[in-house]
């Protein structure tokens, strides 16, 4: 089966915990993390998770209903979003 | 990782900080099926067709927004200008009684607005299109969502002086019969009206369009005042190229969603209009892009430069990245729905005559500008006649939706709600254009219109 990659943007303080939380809601949804970068962006912590949603156990509504729940009680904004919009966006 | 870090945060950023949305998505319906000599029918099938494809419209939306992580702001209809459809049926209690039912339609499928409730009048006028500008009073009073729009003239066949002038009176009229004039915000009048326009108030599903067609609308002022304010020292020919990508990255992010959302719906795509639209949120400004150019207030000197080359950079960028650009695709000046520009009437920066020499340079023209109740309808025609002139001879869309507020003077301010936003009363001119307005008749086309 194909894959299908979303991206999952994490903005804000850094913090113990993010990347711990995040993986594992991903992997009770039955979500492989393919990669992830980071970085200090304009004094925000910016996180970056390349994910195959191919095998997940719920749909993207679910996902990034479950993501916005950690958001919400770790302080940071979660954006998920199909890999299409970047490519778009940043590529010819 | 297949993009850089940097690329992601500038996605989100977009549209967590500096409100990036899809502002409109319009379905564009034909209604020409839908006609039968029998009224009741004829009702019943323009409901269920604006039902079925309208909560088709707002499911598929939700999905797109929740796939892309990029808020889908509103789900409209167009549909078939309303007097190609009602000939037989051309009785004002009919007028009203369609538009309800449109109304109910649109609140049923929960639509915000129904474009179409209007007539293509350039070159003269049917009886049933005279008989829908009478109507218009009741119908815009009477309806919350349905939009009408008149297309009072084009480059190829002239401008119809006679319905400009019916159009000054029934503004009154409707401004009279409704809350602070509000009426009159939820109707345009244009010359040389694109078909696709996916904009409210005067989206309609032209006569040269397939059954259904999906159009979208882009926004940004945020997004373009943030990197012209981050790019404050370059000249001209650089800030041009800073827009022009910058625009090119939000107008392929529409065009993903308005294929795909077409896809699912099983309809065509149709274009995607790369208009900057204002909101009345802090920043979502066009006047605050210009004045991020180095203008102190939208309406100083340098500000039709700084419109027309922030226009001319959007097209550009717009243009490289969708080969399906349409509808208006210029850039909004609307004065209470961007809070910018309001706030420059209110400092005395721009008056109805400088905002006239802006719009030589962008689409739209006169937009949501508040007028005393107490204009004679002459000089209201006459406005728009001014401002459609310049569409006539320039080859370009021009519109004017205008309020003259009742029982308020210039200076005073209207707060209209919601998106409508809120502005000080514009003054307009003493002086009359009554004898000239008086004379009616069709402004021949341009010399510029003789191109075969």
């Amino acid at each position: 089966m194909k894959k299908e990659i979303l991206f999952i943007t994490v903005i804000g303080k850094d913090r113990k915990g993010i990347v711990a939380n995040i993986s594992n809601c991903l992997y009770k949804m039955n979500i492989n993390i393919e990669d992830i970068t980071q970085k200090i962006v304009r004094n925000y912590f910016v996180m970056a998770m390349l994910v195959d949603i191919k095998d997940a156990n719920c749909s993207i509504e679910k996902i990034s209903e479950q993501l916005q729940k950690i958001g919400k009680e770790m302080e940071l904004i979660i954006q998920v979003q199909h890999e299409n919009i970047f490519k778009m966006m940043h590529r010819i | 990782m297949p993009f850089s870090i940097d690329e992601i945060y500038e996605t989100a950023r977009m549209i967590l900080f500096e409100k990036l949305d899809i502002r409109t998505t319009t379905l564009g319906i034909n209604i020409k099926d839908c006609v039968s000599s029998n009224f009741g029918t004829f009702q019943k099938n323009v409901y269920r067709k604006i039902v079925k494809m309208g909560k088709s419209l707002v499911e598929n939306a939700k999905q797109m927004e929740i796939k892309y992580g990029i808020p889908i702001v509103n789900k409209r209809i167009s549909i078939t200008p309303i007097t190609l459809v009602m000939e037989i049926h051309s009785k004002p209690d009919k007028f009203i009684k369609m538009a309800q039912t449109i109304d109910s339609a649109a609140k049923e499928a929960g639509i915000d607005f129904v474009g179409g409730f209007g007539a293509l009048v350039q070159k003269g006028m049917t009886k049933t299109e005279k008989l829908l500008i009478d109507c218009l009073p009741d119908v815009l009073a009477s309806t919350e969502r349905v939009c009408s729009f008149l297309n009072a003239g084009t480059t190829s066949s002239g401008m119809n002086l006679d319905a400009i002038n019916l159009t000054g009176k029934m503004l009154l009229e409707t401004a009279n019969k409704t809350s602070k004039g509000m009426g009159c915000c939820k109707f345009v009048v244009f010359v040389n009206a694109p078909e696709d326009n996916p904009f409210m108030a005067g989206a309609f599903h032209g006569p040269g369009e397939p059954d259904f067609s999906l159009n979208i609308g882009i926004s940004g002022p945020g997004v373009v005042r943030s990197v012209v304010e981050k790019n404050r020292d370059c000249d001209l020919t650089e800030l041009s190229e800073i827009i022009k990508k910058t625009v090119f990255k939000i107008t392929r992010a529409g065009q993903l969603i308005g294929k795909e959302l077409a896809k699912r719906m099983k309809v065509p795509f149709g274009i995607v209009d790369i208009s900057l639209a204002s909101t009345i949120a802090p920043g979502d400004s066009v006047a605050k892009i210009i004045e991020a150019f180095g203008i102190e207030k939208i309406g100083a000197p340098g500000s039709t430069l700084a419109i027309a080359l922030l226009v001319d950079a959007v097209k550009k960028g717009g243009a490289m990245a969708s080969s399906n650009v349409g509808g208006l695709s210029g850039t909004f000046i609307p004065i209470s729905e961007d809070a910018g520009m309001a706030d420059a009437v209110r400092k005395k920066a721009l008056n109805l005559e400088k905002l006239e020499a802006l719009t030589a340079v962008c689409s739209v023209g006169l937009d949501m500008i508040a007028i005393p109740g107490n204009t004679p309808a002459e000089t209201i025609s006459a406005i728009i006649a001014d401002e459609l002139a310049i569409g006539i001879i320039n080859n370009k869309t021009t519109a004017v939706r205008i309020i003259p507020v009742p029982g308020k003077k210039a200076g005073e301010t209207v707060n209209f709600g919601g998106l409508f936003g809120k502005m000080p009363v514009m003054a307009v001119s003493k002086f009359s254009s009554k004898s000239f307005m008086k004379r009616g008749g069709r402004l021949p086309s341009p010399v510029t219109s003789l191109r075969n």
